[in-house]
């Protein structure tokens, strides 16, 4: 079967001056459709830059990157956004809502920029809205939300594209833990229905909440496995505080894909 | 991306803030406004004469003898002569001399009232009229006898009948520099009958005229037959003044059509300059709104980032500037037109007033054609200036703009 995400070899390496920065140091990986993983990590272990690369945001450096079968590594910004637009839905941490359009049409967007015409974009838009239970909050202003309900708006707009892949970066990092755990249900509620969620989160607490956990350290898989597996939840506090603890413990038991 | 957003969106933005939005559309505003506004000048200035000349006849041909201090002259009888020897091309002759007599009634003076010293041809029987186009209303017009035996009689504006003879100036005298002069003829009024206007005027026979004073030029108006047979009948004085005084510097023949057409590319000309100069106020407008743009990209750099996210190609990033730019310099330019039509009809106004003809000779009209060119042009500067700020925007990196706060 062929895998939705595949990761060969990929490297993400930043020149600073004289000094090479591996974001991502011969990452491989792959996900299928349906799964619900979490991408966990201190902070600068290459998160964020391993999700900019699935969310074709950005280009690896070197080594290879399929989505759907489709080498995506090494196309050009406009054919990157209209993968993006096409296979993929962002969710921030910020929300990242246009401050001055309303809800439907900041969920509309994604089909604007697909080219969908007004009544159809219209209707799946507010399909999307009523799946996160927002339908009567169409006609507001961002502004006039509560954060949750921001990032609620958020998930519809990345949801209204019909995408192939839903991936959140650290989306409960700005509220509150019970709000919080209620958007977590929302990403859990849709992979249930199908959906393939990527998360990425440094919070254990969350990341168990996904099917999967991938771990990474200096740019480095420490951890790929069952999310329920112990070994997954190697709490970042302990192993900073134990220096002759190094994080780089796991890796020889890394489990298989 | 979709037309009808960006335009609502930039309208959004414009009224969100709109003292920005106005300051920045104030170059485009005045820079249109002043091309209405020139436009509209130059467009009356040009009705105004065209009226004139209309009024005069396009078959008239004016002629200039600078003949004082030559011992070789030329005078009216020469010309009533060359009349009598074309006429399937001239048609009438009369001397026209601008002569400037204390006009007095009783202990009144009247200042800014235009005297003239015509030949009975002057006054063309047929039509009712005369070469300037006033119509005879009552009495008549100088006869040949007037003219031959010096008489003192005169044919006056109806302005002078209403403000010296209270409506009934038949038979009445007025004096020009002490003479007498009897009331034979009144025209109807043509303009708005104030004092200085076309209305106010005295028509003498020029035999008298001759002696208020000489000037160094002789003026002399011909009729030609129509105004297809007028540069030919210009040719035929031409050609008589050539063989008199073998120098063309001493006369000048004009055609009426001819003036026209002088007078009308004098004032395109006056009028190119003027819109040249707005133009810069139009340019400065366009950089503007270049300069405010530039800001506006860097303000939503984040939402830029958002859209690329959401699948926003580096076109549809672009457009939404350009409509964003074209709008705000679009409206600017329906403020501009409408500042400019309000303006031209105050200028109306007030040319009126000083002028003293009222307002109903000039008229600064906005034509449809310059409306249009202000308004395409206002979009086109939106649009061109706002090409590099949407460009920069369009090749925003997508994470980097997704961070940037
Ligand atoms: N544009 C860049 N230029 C240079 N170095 C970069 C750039 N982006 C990321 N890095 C470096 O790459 C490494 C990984 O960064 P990344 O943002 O992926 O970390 P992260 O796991 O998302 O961290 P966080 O949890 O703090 O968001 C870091 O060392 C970072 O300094
Ligand atoms: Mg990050």
């Amino acid at each position: 079967m062929e895998h939705l995400i595949e990761f060969k070899d990929v490297y993400k390496i930043y020149q600073m001056g004289d000094e090479a920065v591996h974001a991502l140091d011969g990452v491989s990986l792959t996900i299928d459709p349906g799964e619900f993983v979490a991408i966990v990590g201190q902070s600068g272990s290459g998160k964020s830059t391993a999700m900019n690369i699935i969310g074709c945001l950005d280009v690896p450096t070197s080594g290879s990157y399929h989505l759907a079968g489709v080498d995506v590594s090494t196309m050009d910004d406009d054919q990157q956004a209209e993968i993006r637009n096409k296979m993929l839905g962002f969710i921030f941490q910020q929300y990242n809502l246009i401050p001055k359009l309303n809800v439907l049409e900041n969920v509309e967007l994604p089909l604007l920029y697909a080219g969908v015409g007004a009544e159809e974009r219209h209707q799946r838009a507010l399909r999307a809205l009523d799946r996160v239970g927002l339908s009567d909050k169409k006609k507001n202003l961002p502004s006039q939300l509560s954060g949750g309900q921001q990032q609620r708006v958020s998930i519809a707009r990345a949801l209204a594209g019909d995408p192939s892949v839903i991936l959140a970066d650290e989306p409960t990092g700005a509220l509150d833990s019970r709000t919080g755990r209620e958007v977590l249900s929302f990403l859990q509620k849709l992979n249930a229905e199908g959906d393939t969620v990527v998360l990425i989160t440094h919070d254990n607490s969350i990341a168990v909440k996904a099917k999967r956990i991938v771990r990474l350290a200096d740019g480095k898989v420490v951890y790929d496995g069952d999310a329920h597996d112990p070994q997954a939840v190697v709490q970042p506090e302990e192993t900073d505080d134990l220096p002759g603890e190094g994080f780089t413990e796991p890796t020889g038991e890394e489990a298989p894909v | 991306m979709n037309f009808g957003q960006s335009f609502k969106l930039a309208i959004k933005s414009l009224l969100t803030s709109k003292m920005r939005a106005l300051l920045t559309m104030l170059g485009i505003i005045i820079g249109v406004a002043a091309v209405i506004i020139i436009t509209s000048l130059g467009n009356g200035m040009q009705n105004y004469m065209n009226d004139q000349f209309e009024q005069m006849g396009s078959n008239l041909v004016q002629v200039y003898v600078y003949s004082s201090g030559t011992s070789m002259d030329v005078d009216a009888d020469d010309m009533f002569t060359l009349v009598s020897k074309y006429p399937k091309y001239l048609t009438g002759v009369t001397p026209y001399s601008s002569v400037s007599p204390a006009v007095r009634h009783g202990s009144d003076d009247y200042k800014r009232t235009k005297v003239y010293g015509v030949g009975e041809s002057f006054f063309n029987a047929d039509k009712g009229t005369t070469m300037q186009g006033e119509e005879l209303g009552k009495g008549r017009f100088l006869s040949y006898l007037d003219v031959e035996r010096e008489q003192a009689v005169c044919v006056i504006g109806s302005y002078l009948e209403k403000a010296a003879f209270s409506g009934d100036a038949l038979g009445q005298t007025l004096t020009l520099s002490g003479a007498p002069y009897t009331v034979i003829g009144v025209f109807d009024q043509g303009g708005d009958g104030s004092e200085g206007s076309g209305d106010d005027v005295i028509y003498i026979p020029y035999t008298l005229a001759g002696r208020m004073g000489s000037s160094y030029m002789d003026m002399y108006l011909f009729t030609s037959a129509d105004r297809s047979t007028a540069s030919t009948a210009k040719g035929i004085v031409e050609n008589f003044l050539f063989k008199a005084y073998q120098d063309t510097d001493y006369y000048q023949a004009i055609t009426a059509a001819e003036m026209m057409d002088a007078i009308d590319s004098m004032v395109d000309l006056l009028m190119s300059i003027l819109t040249l100069i707005a133009a810069i106020s139009l340019l400065v407008g366009g950089i503007g709104i270049m300069n405010i743009m530039l800001v506006s990209v860097t303000e939503r750099t984040r939402e830029i980032g958002v859209r690329k996210s959401l699948g926003a190609k580096r076109r549809d990033i672009r457009s939404q500037f350009i409509i964003e730019a074209g709008t705000t310099s679009a409206i600017g330019g329906v403020i501009g037109i409408g500042l400019g039509i309000v303006m031209a009809n105050v200028i109306t106004f007030v040319m009126g007033q000083i002028v003293g003809t009222g307002s109903s000779d000039f008229h600064a009209i906005p034509t449809l054609g310059g409306i249009a060119v202000a308004f395409g042009v206002s979009v086109a500067i939106g649009v061109l200036f706002g090409y590099l700020p949407a460009n920069k925007a369009a090749k925003l990196n997508p994470i980097d703009a997704l961070r940037y706060d």
